[in-house]
């Protein structure tokens, strides 16, 4: 296989005329283009049920669009691609009550074609990578949510997908929580060197964890806007949303949500009181 | 269901505080028994009636019967082997076909909504006939004795498996699903590992309800012509001489099978399904 876009920036997912319409007549995302280069970390948020579920379910091969193209690495996308991994929002049904916690990990390894000892080898290492060396032997309802969602992560994680997409992961855990998964989330980022969709609603979580935000229309989704973040990359919970950039940038994106336009030139540093 | 409640409640353990809960829980579950027993004995001495012996009398009759054989076998006798094992491999053998057919039939019509559309009204009329009332007509499909005996225990069994299979494996959570569909689990993997334990739990409730249709159906079978032994005969037998001690002792002796098998399937069901009561028990 020829890899003619070697100079530039590699792309890992592209996203064109993207529309999805359910059964009922009802239009989710209409004409979404979206490009994401490898290697980031790029949050979408938009209203709730403004379709970003639905659009990380069509790049998740798991709903067919109704029109336009999305392409992985190179490759269209018809069905679930092999080397991408989900994250649910819903963690307590995502992972499976009847399997320890270790074997949840290693259960999509069998696709792999791994031997019983390399796939729990995989599944102790990605769940000592997310904090949870002892918890191999317990299973998902023995632990707290958070505990839980960090499973999650660890499965996915195990099966090193090239694409990591992130369905609001966050959005059922309490505060302090949420916080520690952020970082976590950064961290993976940092050390796998993985690209990661993480789709949320909550605005400030989407500016702290980003590389970049793209916002969404309300329904049907459209890209609203495309802000680089600029804050520098090692990121404290407490400094980094103290800086001015991330206060700026946070009410900037807050602002789009909510419907307004863009400003021209609204850089990260230059603006958006809106 | 205290016994359940003690042993899952966890404080630190003393093993003396252990003996005394299970000795508390097993007199809480056999009061009542024995009470009943000890009423039944005083009633049946007062009434003195050729029909109803008392259980003290019952009890040494079924010792006669079945187990006054050697300790080499349990001390089970040439009677138990020629009633009891033939009935019980029957029913055992009929249980087995029943949960084997009923499972694999239940995940497919669970898992197809074609299949389950095609076959439903077929199924709910198969399943209200009285197994009873076929019996001509497996007369003349099959010969008569075990093959028979069999198919009429399983033709009466297997449907509270296959309605509950299929009902399990419908209501497979759509999180879960989704989670297999994007990890690329496949077919075999989804029913191994997802399928088939999310319907376990109605699996049982069906393995249950089988298998007292199958203790029941077991006698009936072997009322039927053609028979030479187990305990529907020998109760038939005893009947024709209006042996009432041995009717029974036959009678209690199939109560006490039944609540045997009840008890070893919920202890197996209690084994298999810890997760499901642990993760209930997490949620609620």
């Amino acid at each position: 296989m020829e890899r003619p876009q070697t100079e530039k920036a590699k792309e890992m997912l592209q996203i064109t005329g993207l529309t999805h319409s359910y059964a009922d007549g009802h239009r989710a995302i209409d004409g979404l283009d979206l490009t994401v280069p490898d290697g980031q970390l790029l949050s979408i948020v938009g209203p709730s049920g403004c379709g970003k579920s639905t659009l990380l379910r069509c790049i998740a091969g798991l709903l067919r669009p109704t029109s336009g193209t999305l392409t992985l690495n190179g490759a269209p996308i018809n069905g679930v691609p092999d080397d991408l991994a989900v994250v649910f929002q819903d963690y307590s049904r995502s992972l499976f009550p009847w399997l320890t916690v270790r074997d949840n990990v290693a259960l999509p390894l069998r696709r792999r074609g791994m031997s019983r000892k390399e796939r729990r080898a995989a599944a102790q290492e990605a769940l000592a990578s997310v904090g949870l060396p002892d918890a191999g032997r317990k299973y998902p309802w023995q632990l707290s949510g958070g505990m839980q969602q960090r499973v999650s992560i660890a499965r996915a994680l195990a099966y090193r997908p090239s694409l990591l997409l992130m369905d609001e992961p966050f959005g059922s855990v309490d505060a302090q929580t949420r916080e520690d998964l952020e970082d976590l989330v950064l961290q993976v980022h940092r050390t796998q060197k993985i690209t990661i969709l993480l789709v949320t609603h909550d605005i400030d979580e989407s500016v702290y964890v980003g590389d970049r935000v793209v916002v969404l229309n309300r329904s049907p989704a459209r890209v609203h806007a495309d802000l680089p973040v600029g804050l520098p990359s090692g990121r404290d919970q407490i400094e980094t949303r103290g800086l001015p950039q991330f206060v700026q940038l946070r009410a900037e994106v807050g602002r789009l949500v909510r419907g307004g336009a863009k400003v021209p030139g609204a850089a990260p540093a230059s603006g958006g009181r809106g | 269901m205290t016994a359940a409640a003690v042993t899952t409640r966890r404080p630190a353990w003393r093993p003396g505080a252990l003996a005394w809960r299970l000795v508390r829980g097993l007199a809480h579950r056999l009061l009542p028994l024995a009470v009943l027993i000890a009423a039944w004995e005083v009633a049946t001495r007062v009434a003195e009636s050729p029909f109803f012996p008392p259980p003290s009398d019952i009890v040494p009759r079924m010792r006669d019967m079945w187990f006054a054989g050697p300790a080499s076998h349990l001390f089970f006798s040439g009677g138990a082997r020629d009633s009891m094992a033939p009935s019980l491999a029957r029913m055992t053998v009929a249980l087995v076909l029943s949960a084997v057919v009923g499972i694999v039939l239940g995940l497919a019509l669970g898992r197809s909504e074609r299949a389950l559309a095609y076959l439903e009204p077929v199924l709910q009329f198969a399943r209200v006939i009285p197994p009873p009332t076929l019996v001509p007509v497996f007369v003349a499909l099959m010969h008569l004795g075990t093959q028979m005996q069999i198919t009429s225990i399983v033709f009466g069994a297997v449907w509270p498996i296959l309605l509950n299979t299929a009902d399990g494996a419908r209501s497979v959570d759509a999180t879960q699903m989704q989670t297999a569909e994007a990890f690329r689990l496949s077919g075999p993997q989804r029913i191994r590992y997802l399928i088939i334990p999310s319907a376990l739990p109605k699996i049982f409730a069906g393995l249950r309800l089988a298998l007292s249709l199958s203790l029941i159906l077991m006698v009936f079978s072997e009322l039927l012509p053609g028979t030479a032994d187990g305990l529907g005969f020998e109760l038939t037998n005893a009947q024709s001489q209006s042996d009432m001690l041995t009717i029974w002792a036959v009678i209690v002796l199939l109560g006490v099978l039944g609540y045997l098998f009840n008890t070893i399937l919920l202890a197996v069901e209690r084994r298999v399904l810890s997760w499901h009561r642990g993760a209930r028990k997490a949620n609620s």
